[in-house]
C-alpha cells in the first residue's frame, strides 16, 4: 500500500514537471500490442489498421483537448513470451498511459501481470472470459463475449427444440474458449453433446471427424474457429452429405469464410456483432451510422473490407477516448474513468 | 584448462557488470530472455557441437520442463525449487530412456525422429486441456524467491538467470575439457573410429542427450517461473528450429558462440522491429548469409578479423608467430 | 450409417490426404537424391504453386490450364533461382549449413509471400465442379480424383524418366556418387540445379491441385511440408512408389486417428508411428537397407 502510494505520488510529480515543460501539444501516448504477422494476424491486422485510423482520425479532429494520440504499435506474431516482452517495452521505454491488445487471450493472459503490477491500464481486444474472470481493475475486454455467441446460438437451438449437437472446436486459443463455454452452458439450455471433436488451425481435411458426426444422434453441428478451418469444415460437410443445420462462431463472420467456403457456406447461421451486415441494418438503428462510417473509412484506407474483429480494436480506442475526454490522461485515472 | 577457466571469470565478470551500464527498462527484461535461451542453446551446442548428433525436438524439454514446474506449483502447490528439481530430474529420465532408440539413428532420420517427439509433446500440451489449460494457456504461475529475497523485477530476474545459465556454461566447459569431451569429439568425427579406440559411443551420446534435456528443463522451469503464464505456443516446432540457428550462427561447438548466438537472436527481433512487415524476410536473408559467409558462426567470424587485425600489424603479428 | 461404412469413408478421406502428402513427399525425395540436402523450404514451393494459381486465375482471370501451366512455370523458375543464389555456392559447406541455408530459404520464400501477396486465406474452385462422388458408401470430390490421377501420372513419368532417359540415368548417377559422375562427364551442377527445377515444378504442381480442397496462404508450406517429409521418409526417400505408400500410409493413419482415437491426437497418433517405423526400420518402410558407410 505504502510503495502504491509512493509511485502515485512521484508519478504525480512527474506529470506536474511535465505539465510545466510542455504546455499543449505534448501527445498523449497509448501502447498497443497486435499479432499483426503469426497465425492470429487474421486478427492482429484489421486490428492494427482500425486502432491506426481511429487515432489518426482522432488527431485530425484536433486530438484529445489540443492533444494529440500517439499511438504506439508493436507486433507480438502471436507469441506470448514476445507479447510480454513488447508489454515492458512500452510501459518502460514508451512510457505509455494505457495499453490496447493484445489480440489473442493467451498473450493477454501473459501480459495481465506486468501489466497489474505496473498499474497500467489493458484494453484486451481477445475474446476468452478468463481475461476477466477474476476481475481485475487494470485489465478490460471489448470483445464480444464467447458467453453471449454461445448463449445466441444455444437460444435458437431450444427454439427450434434441438437438443442433441455435435461440436467441432479448433484446438487453439479461440476454439478452447469456445469449446469451454459451450459445455459449460449446455445444461442450461437442455442440451447434450453427443460428440466433442477438435481439429488442428492447419488442418487440411476435417471428413473424418464429420464422418464421426454424421454417425452419431446430433440433430446439429456447432463449429467453433477462425478460417480457414471452418470453410473446410463447410466444404468436407457438404461433400458427406450432411444435411444437418450448421452454426459457426463469431470467429468466421466475415466475407472472407463466404468466399473460401463457396457455395458450401449456404445455410450456416452464426452470431456476430453487427460489422458485417451494416449495410443490412435498419436505417432506425442507432448503431448504423457509426457501423456504415467505419466500414467505408476501412474500406477506403486499406481497400479491404473491415470486419469485427477490426471493430474490436474501434471499440477499445473508443473506450480510451471516453476516458481521456473527461481529463483523465495518466494511468490511474484512466483506469477509474473506464470502470 | 587455467586458460579457459581465466576467460570464463572474464566473461562472467562482463555478464555481471551489464546490468549496471544500461539505463534498465526494457532492455534488461530482453536480456533475461537472452539468458534463458543461452541455456538451451549450450545445451543443445553439447549435442550438436560435440556430439555431432541433431535435435529438433529441444523444445519439447524446454516445455516439459515449464509445464511440470507450471502444474506442480500452481496446481499442487509445491515449493518452486522442489518442482524445478523434480521436473529436472523427471525430463532427464524421459530424455534418457528414449535416448536409446533415438540416437541409433542417424542424419536426417534422428532429425525427423526428434522432430516427431517435439511434435508429440507439443501435441499432449495442447490437447491435455485438464491439465496444461491447453491453447490459451497456463497462469498463476508462482515466482521464485530466496527467503526474503523475491525475484520480482527484472533485475533480480537477471541475476537469478544470468547465475544459472552461468553455472550451465561452466559445466559446459568442463565437459567439454574433459576426457568425456574428447570422447564426444571423436564421435563427431567418426563414431566407427571412436567404438574402435573403445569409447561407448551408444552410452556416451546417450548421455549427452540426457545433459542437455535436463539443460532445458531447467531453462524452462525458470521460465515458467519467471513469466508466471505459459502456453504451448512457446514450445512449438518452430522454437526448436530457431535454437538449431542460435547455435549454429553462433558456432558449432563454441560454448560463447552459442551464448553469442542466443543474444543475436534475441536481439535481432528488436532491431528489426524498425523494417515492421519486412522483418520475417530479412530474418530469412540474414539467416542465408550468415550461413554462406560465415559457416563457422560469430566466433569464427570474430577470430578471423581478430586474426586480420594482427596481421595489419606485423611487428606483433611476427612475435606473436 | 453402420460402422463398416465408416469405415470406408475413413480410407477414401485418408487415401486422398495421402496422395498429396505423396505429392510433396516426391519433391523431398528428388532433391535429396540428387544432392543429398533435406530441402526444407519444399513446402513453400507447394505454397508458391497454389498462390500463384490463385494469383494468375483469380486476380488475372487467366484460363485454369493457363494460369496452372504459368504457376507451375513461376514456382520452377523460383526454385533454381534459389539453388543458384543459395545452393550452389554452398557446395562444399557440411551437410547442417546446408540445412539452415534451406530453413533461411523457406523463411525468405514465406516473407515474401506475405508481403506480396497478404495474409489472407485464398480458394480455387474444383477443376471440374464440388458435386461429391459416392463410392459404396463414402463420398469423394472430383478433386481427390485429380490429385489420384496426377500422382500416377507423376509416377509413372517419374519412372520412365529415370530409367530411360539420359538426363534421368545422369540424375542417379549423382545420387550414387557426385565425384564418380563428375568424372564420368556429367555435369553435376546442371544435375543439381535440374533437381530443384524438377522438385520445385512438382511442388508447385501438387499446391494447385490442392488448393480448391485445403485452401491457400502464405503459411500453409509448414505443415504440408512436413507431412511431406514424414511420407518421404516412411518411404525411405525412394524416388517413386515407396514414397506414394509412404504418403498415403500417412494419410490413412491420420484419418483413422482421427474417426477412431481422437481427433485431437490424431497427429500424435501418427508421429508415435512414424518413430516406431524409425525404431524398428530406420532405413524406411519400403526400401532395402544400404550398408554404412565410414
Amino acid at each position: 500500500m505504502k510503495s502504491r502510494f509512493v509511485r502515485m505520488a512521484a508519478l504525480l510529480l512527474a506529470l506536474l514537471f511535465a505539465a510545466g515543460a510542455a504546455v499543449a501539444a505534448e501527445p498523449i501516448k497509448i501502447g498497443a500490442l497486435f499479432s499483426v504477422t503469426g497465425p492470429p494476424s487474421f486478427l492482429g491486422e484489421p486490428e492494427r489498421n482500425t486502432a491506426q485510423m481511429v487515432v489518426d482520425d482522432i488527431n485530425k479532429a484536433g486530438g484529445i483537448k489540443g492533444r494529440p494520440i500517439e499511438l504506439v504499435v508493436y507486433d507480438t506474431t502471436g507469441d506470448p513470451t514476445k507479447a510480454v516482452q513488447l508489454a515492458t517495452k512500452l510501459i518502460k521505454d514508451d512510457n505509455v498511459v494505457a495499453i490496447i491488445g493484445p489480440s489473442t487471450t493467451g498473450e493477454t493472459m501473459a501480459v495481465k501481470p506486468v501489466t497489474e503490477k505496473e498499474q497500467i491500464p489493458l484494453i484486451s481486444c481477445a475474446a476468452g472470459i478468463k481475461i476477466a474472470d477474476p476481475v481485475n481493475p487494470c485489465t478490460f475486454k471489448t470483445a464480444q463475449n464467447d458467453t453471449l455467441a454461445v448463449e445466441r446460438i444455444y437460444e435458437h437451438l431450444q427454439k427450434h427444440k434441438i437438443t442433441k449437437v455435435a461440436i467441432l472446436t479448433v484446438s487453439d486459443g479461440f476454439g478452447a474458449s469456445g469449446r469451454e463455454q459451450l459445455k459449460n452452458q449446455a445444461a442450461k439450455f437442455g442440451i447434450t453433446l453427443t460428440v466433442d471433436d477438435t481439429f488442428g488451425p492447419k488442418d487440411t481435411d476435417m471428413t473424418a471427424q464429420l464422418t464421426k458426426i454424421r454417425g452419431s444422434e446430433a440433430q446439429a453441428i456447432i463449429c467453433w474457429g477462425t478460417n480457414p478451418g471452418p470453410a473446410v469444415v463447410a466444404k468436407n460437410a457438404r461433400q458427406l452429405g450432411i444435411k444437418l443445420p450448421m452454426f459457426m462462431s463469431h470467429g468466421v463472420s466475415s466475407k472472407k469464410f463466404i468466399e473460401l467456403a463457396g457455395d458450401a457456406a449456404e445455410g450456416i447461421i452464426l452470431p456476430t456483432g453487427r460489422v458485417i451486415v451494416a449495410d443490412l441494418l435498419p436505417p432506425s438503428d442507432p448503431q448504423k451510422k457509426a457501423l456504415m462510417t467505419y466500414v467505408m473509412n476501412y474500406k477506403q484506407r486499406y481497400g479491404v473490407e473491415g470486419d469485427h474483429f477490426g471493430g474490436h480494436a474501434w471499440d477499445a480506442v473508443m473506450l480510451l477516448k471516453k476516458a481521456l475526454d473527461q481529463g483523465a490522461d495518466t494511468p490511474a485515472t484512466i483506469r477509474e474513468e473506464i470502470e | 584448462m587455467r586458460r579457459e577457466l581465466i576467460k570464463f571469470a572474464l566473461f562472467a565478470a562482463v555478464v555481471l557488470v551489464i546490468p549496471a551500464t544500461i539505463k534498465g527498462g526494457y532492455l534488461l527484461n530482453v536480456l533475461v530472455f537472452v539468458g534463458i535461451n543461452t541455456m538451451l542453446a549450450v545445451g543443445l551446442n553439447l549435442l550438436l557441437g560435440f556430439a555431432g548428433q541433431i535435435s529438433l525436438g529441444q523444445a519439447a524439454f524446454y516445455g516439459l520442463g515449464a509445464y511440470l514446474s507450471g502444474i506442480l506449483t500452481a496446481t499442487y502447490g509445491w515449493n518452486p525449487w522442489t518442482a524445478m528439481a523434480v521436473a529436472a530430474i523427471a525430463v532427464g529420465i524421459l530424455a534418457f530412456v528414449i535416448g536409446f532408440p533415438i540416437l541409433k539413428l542417424k542424419g536426417h532420420y534422428l532429425a525427423m525422429a526428434t522432430l516427431g517427439f517435439g511434435i508429440i509433446i507439443y501435441i499432449v500440451f495442447n490437447e491435455y486441456v485438464d491439465v496444461t489449460g491447453g491453447p490459451s494457456g497456463f497462469s498463476g504461475v508462482p515466482g521464485l524467491s530466496l527467503g526474503d529475497l523475491h525475484f520480482d523485477s527484472d533485475l533480480k530476474s537477471y541475476y537469478l538467470i544470468w547465475t544459472m545459465a552461468l553455472l550451465v556454461m561452466l559445466l559446459a566447459v568442463n565437459l567439454t575439457q574433459s576426457r568425456i569431451g574428447r570422447a564426444l569429439r571423436a564421435i563427431h568425427d567418426s563414431e566407427v573410429a571412436a567404438r574402435v579406440l573403445g569409447v561407448n559411443a551408444r552410452l556416451l551420446k546417450v548421455q549427452v542427450f540426457t545433459c542437455s534435456a535436463i539443460i532445458s528443463g531447467l531453462a524452462g522451469s525458470l521460465y515458467a517461473h519467471t513469466v508466471t503464464f505459459i502456453s504451448p505456443s512457446t514450445f512449438g516446432f518452430h522454437f526448436s528450429v530457431e535454437l538449431l540457428t542460435m547455435v549454429i550462427i553462433g558456432g558449432l561447438g563454441s560454448i560463447y558462440g552459442s551464448c553469442l548466438g542466443a543474444a543475436l537472436l534475441t536481439l535481432l527481433p528488436e532491431f528489426l522491429r524498425t523494417f515492421q512487415d519486412y522483418d520475417i524476410v530479412v530474418y530469412g536473408l540474414l539467416l542465408i548469409i550468415m550461413t554462406m559467409f560465415l559457416p563457422g558462426g560469430l566466433v569464427q567470424g570474430f577470430e578471423l578479423l581478430w586474426m586480420g587485425m594482427r596481421r595489419l600489424r606485423p611487428g606483433r603479428a611476427g612475435r606473436n608467430a | 450409417m453402420d460402422f463398416s461404412q465408416q469405415l470406408s469413408q475413413y480410407l477414401l478421406s485418408g487415401l486422398a490426404t495421402g496422395a498429396i502428402y505423396a505429392l510433396i513427399g516426391l519433391g523431398f525425395a528428388i532433391i535429396y537424391n540428387s544432392t543429398g540436402i533435406i530441402n526444407f523450404a519444399q513446402g513453400e514451393f507447394v505454397m508458391l504453386g497454389g498462390m500463384f494459381g490463385v494469383y494468375f486465375y483469380t486476380v488475372h482471370q487467366f484460363p485454369l490450364v493457363a494460369a496452372l501451366l504459368l504457376a507451375v512455370l513461376c514456382a520452377a523458375a523460383s526454385g533454381v533461382a534459389f539453388e543458384r543464389l543459395a545452393i550452389r555456392p554452398m557446395r562444399r559447406a557440411p551437410p547442417l549449413g546446408l540445412v539452415i541455408i534451406t530453413i533461411g530459404g523457406s523463411i525468405l520464400v514465406r516473407g515474401i509471400a506475405m508481403l506480396v501477396w497478404g495474409k489472407d486465406t485464398h480458394a480455387l474452385p474444383g477443376f471440374s465442379g464440388d458435386e461429391p462422388i459416392i463410392l459404396s458408401g463414402a463420398t469423394l470430390l472430383p478433386q481427390h480424383l485429380w490429385i489420384f490421377a496426377l500422382t500416377v501420372l507423376l509416377i509413372i513419368a517419374n519412372k520412365l524418366f529415370f530409367q530411360y532417359t539420359i538426363t534421368g540415368k545422369a540424375l542417379r548417377a549423382c545420387a550414387v556418387n557426385q565425384r564418380a559422375a563428375g568424372l564420368v562427364g556429367i555435369d553435376v551442377r546442371r544435375m543439381v540445379m535440374f533437381s530443384f527445377l524438377l522438385a520445385s515444378g512438382m511442388g508447385a504442381l501438387a499446391g494447385i491441385i490442392v488448393a480448391p480442397l485445403t485452401m491457400t496462404s502464405y503459411d500453409v508450406g509448414i505443415m504440408l511440408g512436413l507431412k511431406g517429409f514424414c511420407a518421404a521418409i516412411i518411404g525411405g526417400m525412394s524416388n517413386g512408389i515407396g514414397t506414394v505408400l509412404g504418403g498415403l500410409l500417412l494419410g490413412v493413419l491420420e484419418a483413422l486417428g482421427a474417426g477412431l482415437i481422437s481427433s485431437g491426437y490424431k497427429d500424435a497418433v501418427t508421429f508415435i508411428i512414424l518413430l516406431l517405423i524409425l525404431f524398428l526400420r530406420p532405413q524406411g518402410l519400403f526400401s532395402r537397407g544400404e550398408s554404412e558407410r565410414v
